[in-house]
């Protein structure tokens, strides 16, 4: 019990804990997302194989958020209060996408068929409106909700790099998941969406590092220095990569077909691991720290036993149920009907 | 308005939207157990095709009660700091477990379910339904401690003014949570059982005599039998409860503002909150005294000896008999169809058309039921230890009645939606009964 007579370690693991839920919810609902904001690119037949290659998938994918929120709300209250309380309209409209997003998965196929069109459109439109929120809220966030036209610039970069980041997401996804003329599609939307995410990462993080000194002191100097140069030199390794494999892909047999969506995973990590270096130890950049943002250790620890136990269980049955739905997507049947 | 006002609507605009859907999903994912074991153990062909059409409203109902949900869960933090501020060290730890035990499991687990069948041994498929049904079991279970405890606080004690945990037992098994789970689960049930009746009579009344619709009718009469008396009596020491911790509140639910010996139970009361009196009132003498205290001259305490900290009257009352009254209709309902059933007489066009038109009649109590002891909690937020008032997050009130309108928008909408695509849905089995499709 030594380890709970100093509990001073207690908050950095929930912070642990919050990253590790937020990065699994970018990549997992991402690629969802993602999925929804390309679903206007294809015809009836091709939107009905992408929308079944999420649809088991994307209500666990969104409980991340929920975990997420879950976790700075109760081992972070201070923090949690603050960072809501500045971004109020666009979380509403980042609840109000997820609402039309998330119900349109049920009724674009049960509605009567004159309003499916209509729930198609919800879903797309929620995608993208979940996704631009997100980033944009990310952007306010990181810049320490600063005022002026530079931060909100910054954070408008953002809510671009989140959609391409997305959409990257999404499109190696369907190449993963999909195969003939759709997937012959998602190669080039991979391709697209790469090089549209490198360029809003460069643009983003000039305008970011243009604007705050303290990021660009932190980066210019060592170790930061090593990051702002390792950082850029992987990224452009793994988008050329990602390039050439799309270039060359389908091969037989599908070999690499994971590739493209395991370097977007690739891209998302180095990423996050990039934003984490930039505001350590604040919880808020600039404004609060970690350990000044925490709850009482008792009922952190009673959490944390809990995840303890509860996590590896989590983990085990998330990877039955897309071993369950492995290989290629097919149409997505409610049991034994046609 | 005030941004306290709004923030008020807003919470309660979100609840009652949200909480629509659980009271479905909660007994309809074990309804659906029911239909896959009895396909297992031999069931004829209807057990599936039942099986397959509720399970299209089931998911209809996840995706609204998940997406209404995340709101919720967000609602804490952009209206209500000082909820978690005050009572984060109970309510943290029981919220976390809610995601980490129920939400993972249900939303995992609703994918095989919905759309696994032919992917895995029915066995595996009966295990992903019990799964989802066990899911959302657990997250009713989380949720209404947390909201039991918020009612009759227990388990904690206060240091500078914030609430500390001293036995975890006490707080999630605090003095209301049995009677207010299980209040809430018959209810459940009941919600289920009411709209699959609904629907069933619908399609009933547009000719479908198939074996679903018939076996699922004479399922969800017997099960509506069973439950409603249950529920009455569930009820009814929830009262009883009520009267022992929350006085305060059981006195709005009655309109009884002077303490009384032998309470009476008013049908019609006009509560005048200024002048503390009700205007008019008429009611059966020592009725409320003999159902709270089991005495009819037992002592009932009236609002009066509650200085300010009185609920909102009306409401109360009112939603009060809201919810016994749609019940009273539920149990005559339960007695006639489970006649019918028992003595196997074929439908009354009376029954399948009251059935129909009692399609969302559990909603009615569900809401009317939430009201009373939401509304009959205030000024309190957590009872004795944080006024609502005293929660609310300084937000400009022209930011909140944006998203109030934007939600309410939404949630009219998807209302509609919902209530066209049930019809949909049952048209198009009808149609697929008659081979029409």
């Amino acid at each position: 019990m030594n380890a709970f007579s100093d509990p001073s370690w207690m908050p950095w693991a929930f912070a642990l804990l919050l990253g590790l839920a937020m990065l699994l919810y970018a990549v997992l609902d991402g690629y969802d997302l993602g999925v929804g904001m390309l679903s206007p690119l294809v015809g009836k037949s091709q939107r009905d194989r992408m929308v079944a290659s999420v649809g088991p998938f994307w209500d666990a994918n969104e409980t991340w958020l929920v975990l997420g929120i879950g976790i700075l709300l109760v081992a972070f209250p201070k923090a949690h209060g603050e960072i809501l309380h500045h971004l109020y309209l666009p979380v509403a409209l980042l609840l109000l996408a997820l609402i039309f997003r998330g119900v349109s998965f049920e009724f674009r196929k049960k509605a009567p068929e004159s309003q499916q069109h209509l729930w198609d459109h919800a879903f797309f439109g929620g995608s993208l409106l979940a996704s631009l929120s997100q980033g944009w809220m990310v952007g306010r966030f990181i810049s320490g909700f600063a005022p002026g036209a530079g931060a909100q610039l910054f954070a408008g970069l953002f809510a671009g790099l989140v959609v391409s980041a997305y959409l990257l997401m999404g499109a190696s996804w369907l190449v993963f998941k999909t195969e003939g003329d759709l997937q012959a599609k998602a190669l080039m939307w991979t391709r697209r969406a790469i090089v549209a995410m490198l360029g809003f990462a460069f643009a983003s993080s000039v305008a970011i590092l243009a604007t705050d000194a303290g990021l660009r002191a932190r980066f210019l100097s060592f170790p930061g220095i090593g990051l702002a140069l390792l950082l850029p030199l992987t990224g452009g390794a793994i988008t050329l990569l990602v390039h050439l494999v799309c270039r060359a892909l389908p091969l037989p047999d599908d070999r690499l077909s994971w590739l493209p969506f395991a370097s977007a995973v690739a891209i998302q990590v180095l990423g996050f691991a990039g934003l984490v270096f930039s505001f350590y130890p604040y919880i808020i950049p600039g404004r609060m720290t970690v350990a000044e943002a925490a709850s009482s250790p008792e009922s952190l620890a009673i959490i944390l036993v809990g995840t303890a136990i509860i996590f590896p269980i989590l983990i085990g049955y998330t990877a039955f149920s897309y071993w369950v739905f492995r290989g290629k997507a097919t149409e997505l049947s409610y049991g034994g009907e046609e | 308005m005030d941004a306290f006002t709004l923030s008020r609507l807003q919470f309660a605009a979100n609840i009652t939207f949200h909480i629509l859907f659980p009271s479905i999903t909660i007994a309809l994912g074990w309804m659906l157990v029911g239909l896959r074991v009895w396909r297992l153990r031999g069931g004829g062909e209807e057990s599936m095709v039942l099986y397959r059409f509720l399970v299209k409203v089931f998911a209809l109902c996840f995706g609204l009660g998940v997406t209404s949900g995340i709101v919720m869960s967000f609602q804490f933090g952009t209206n209500w700091p000082g909820f978690m501020n005050t009572v984060g060290n109970v309510a943290g730890p029981l919220l976390a477990y809610e995601v980490l035990t129920a939400f993972f499991l249900e939303a995992t687990f609703l994918g095989v379910m919905l759309f696994g069948e032919k992917k895995v041994p029915g066995w595996m498929h009966l295990g992903a339904t019990l799964l989802v049904a066990i899911g959302t079991l657990l997250s009713a279970f989380w949720i209404l401690a947390l909201s039991s405890w918020m009612h009759t606080p227990a388990g904690f004690e206060m240091r500078n003014g914030v609430a500390h945990v001293t036995d975890w037992v006490a707080v999630i098994f605090s003095p209301s949570m049995p009677y207010r789970l299980t209040h809430t689960l018959l209810g459940s049930g009941l919600t289920a059982a009411f709209l699959t009746a609904g629907l069933l009579a619908y399609r009933y009344r547009l000719g479908e005599r198939s074996k679903a619709v018939l076996s699922g009718l004479k399922i969800c009469l017997v099960t509506i039998a069973v439950l409603a008396p249950l529920q009455a009596m569930a009820g009814d020491m929830h009262g009883v409860n009520t009267r022992e911790h929350q006085p305060a509140k059981l006195a709005a639910m009655e309109a009884l503002w002077e303490t009384t010996d032998g309470a009476p139970l008013l049908l019609y009361a006009q509560p005048d909150r200024k002048a503390r009196e009700n205007t008019v009132e008429i009611g059966i003498p020592k009725l409320t005294s003999l159902i709270a205290t089991r005495d009819p001259n037992g002592r009932i305490e009236g609002l009066n000896a509650f200085g300010e900290d009185i609920p909102p009257v009306a409401p109360v009352f009112w939603a009060f008999r809201i919810m016994v009254g749609t019940g009273m209709l539920m149990l005559a309902v339960g007695a006639w169809g489970a006649w019918i059933v028992w003595r196997k007489r074929e439908f009354p066009p009376l029954l399948i058309r009251v059935l129909g038109a009692m399609t969302f009649a559990g909603w009615i109590a569900t809401i009317a039921g939430w009201y009373v002891t939401e509304i009959g909690r205030q000024p309190w937020l957590v009872t004795g230890v944080l006024r609502t008032r005293d929660a609310v997050a300084a937000v400009p009130p022209a930011h909140v009645g944006i998203t109030l309108v934007g939600y309410l928008v939404t949630y009219a909408f998807l209302l509609v939606a919902f209530a066209l695509t049930l019809r949909h849905l049952s048209r198009l089995e009808v149609k697929k009964a008659q081979g029409t499709v």
